[in-house]
């Protein structure tokens, strides 16, 4: 019986996830190296994998700042009364639920050229749906969560005793938070900005609604692929493909390895 | 003093700094759809809704979401219970290898299973000589859901094993229960909250899958058209409330979904 379950459970992981994976592996080769650097290292390649690059950082400086200080305040701050806390806390895992491509939609609807808002900050020369600003808001939308849902359990673990420990011996706000609290979230932190960079680099749905995808301006790698796929162009599309399952590959590598260090 | 004065008029400004973040990024686009939606009033929503091309897509994407879910439980209580109560080698790969769905972006998920099933594959071929078709037809979308939402399931079964008593399943042996019996009387209960509530989270990720069925799907109105695709395409073709109105629907089932799990898990924890 054993021998049996384990063997379907090979099967089910080699056929579900190892076979796409080894497909798209190979799958760049068709047409030797020069097939796949050539679908690399055409210019819109290489402006979208740029584009997608400058969105990641942008999105991660974003989202690491405010996600940590938000776990802050709704794990300790008194200011905050516990109801508030709790519909902020149930508020926050929102953007999971949230469709993709709604995502993107809500951004059209609030900021795009058609309403109020977007024709206000158009006139005043500032373009945000089919532009970049569109697309990082969408992107910060998406993985707004992420750093938020590391870091929280692991204040709530380690309590405020230290903390306040240190406040009474004087320290300030600043010392107490990179002295006490920051060496305690740290890895949290990390792993929180590791799940933020994944998604931001396979974000796909809501980019491709705000973006508009167009080529040379706001096109990134995912709608890039998505392009190339509806011009039947498949091996460039593996290409560009291949390089972003292998940064998320790297990625999720990093964080198993991350965290069997830390727990041993 | 003035360092205090100082100190308090930072905290001040990060206060209602990450406040405001907080309510524009998430709290506003929410409120601002449902707003989109009712703006011409219930009728006008209802008309959207009742649009033939729009329900369709709905009816279609929670059957074949409902499939992928079915799948998904079954795949991952086996996959959940092998890899916490077996030991053998390879286990630690397969466990990480879990959340390889959630790691790729679902572009490239749609492209994978585009190559995967496609008329020039090998399984492509296969079903052609049985006189089926995958790509562009239900099987594909079914496919890529069950991909995409692989790791739900067993990521919430495990846990619960961990947890589980090793002594209970001693009682019910020693009491002479079968191997079956005990499973389906001791283990199966233990893992049931596991199962629902990581089935309904991959239920709700299933409706709203759009980058992986976009690719996969033929999109053809009324047939192989999902509900995300459709919103995409009523946005294309700039009718804001149209898709509007089919995302407030979407959105409202997955709202309700995600508050279930949390009371559920809630409850658990808080026992």
């Amino acid at each position: 019986m054993k021998a049996l379950w384990i063997t379907l459970t090979f099967i089910v992981f080699a056929v579900l996830l190892g076979a796409p994976v080894v497909r798209i592996a190979y799958g760049a080769w068709d047409e030797g190296w020069s097939g796949f650097s050539e679908g690399l290292t055409r210019p819109e390649a290489v402006h979208a994998l740029m584009m997608t690059g400058l969105i990641v950082v942008i999105v991660t400086l974003i989202n690491g700042l405010f996600g940590v200080m938000l776990a802050l305040y709704l794990v300790r701050a008194k200011w905050l009364g516990p109801q508030v806390k709790r519909i902020m806390n149930s508020i926050v895992d929102l953007p999971f639920a949230v469709s993709p491509v709604i995502g993107g939609l809500m951004i059209v609807l609030l900021l795009g050229p058609d309403t109020a808002l977007g024709s206000l900050l158009d006139q005043a020369g500032v373009k945000i749906v089919y532009a970049l600003p569109g697309m990082v808001i969408a992107t910060l939308f998406v993985t707004f969560p992420l750093i938020i849902r590391e870091v929280m359990p692991v204040l709530q673990e380690i309590g405020d005793q230290q903390e306040e420990a240190a406040h009474l011996l004087g320290a300030y706000g600043w010392t107490t938070f990179w002295r006490v609290t920051w060496p305690s979230i740290r890895w949290s932190v990390v792993y929180g900005v590791v799940l933020t960079v994944a998604r931001t680099l396979g974000e796909f749905g809501a980019v491709l609604v705000v973006s508009g995808n167009i080529l040379f301006k706001t096109q990134t790698a995912t709608t890039l692929v998505y392009e190339d796929v509806e011009n039947f162009n498949l091996t460039a599309a593996n290409a560009v493909a291949l390089v972003l399952a292998a940064c998320s590959v790297g990625l999720l590598l990093f964080m198993e390895w991350a965290k069997s260090r830390r727990a041993s | 003093m003035t360092n205090m004065l100082q100190n308090r008029w930072w905290s001040w400004g990060f206060r209602s700094a990450v406040l405001l973040y907080f309510v524009l990024l998430i709290v506003f686009p929410i409120v601002g759809i449902y707003g989109q939606s009712l703006s011409n009033g219930w009728s006008a929503l209802v008309a959207n809704l009742t649009e033939p091309i729009a329900w369709k897509a709905v009816i279609l994407t929670a059957k074949l979401a409902l499939v992928a879910t079915v799948v998904n439980a079954l795949i991952g209580t086996m996959a959940g219970w092998v890899l916490i109560r077996y030991r053998f080698p390879g286990r630690s790969l397969l466990n990480s290898m879990v959340d390889l769905p959630f790691a790729l972006p679902t572009a490239v998920v749609g492209l994978m299973m585009l190559l995967l099933l496609g008329p020039r594959s090998e399984i492509g071929k296969w079903a052609d000589s049985l006189g089926y078709t995958i790509l562009f037809h239900e099987p594909a979308i079914v496919v890529a859901m069950v991909f995409v939402t692989f790791p739900f399931v067993i990521r919430a079964v495990q846990p619960l094993l961990e947890e589980l008593d090793a002594s209970e399943e001693e009682a019910a042996y020693t009491l002479g229960a079968s191997k079956a019996k005990t499973f389906f009387r001791v283990i199966l209960p233990a893992m049931a909250p596991g199962i629902v509530s990581g089935s309904m989270l991959a239920f709700s990720r299933a409706l709203a899958e759009f980058g992986a069925v976009v690719l996969v799907a033929g999109n053809i109105p009324g047939r192989t058209l999902v509900a995300s695709v459709y919103i995409f395409g009523q946005i294309e073709s700039d009718n804001p409330a149209g898709a509007a109105a089919v995302s407030v629907l979407l959105l409202t089932f997955s709202f309700i979904v995600l508050w279930i799990v949390n009371v559920v898990q809630t409850r658990r924890t808080g026992r």
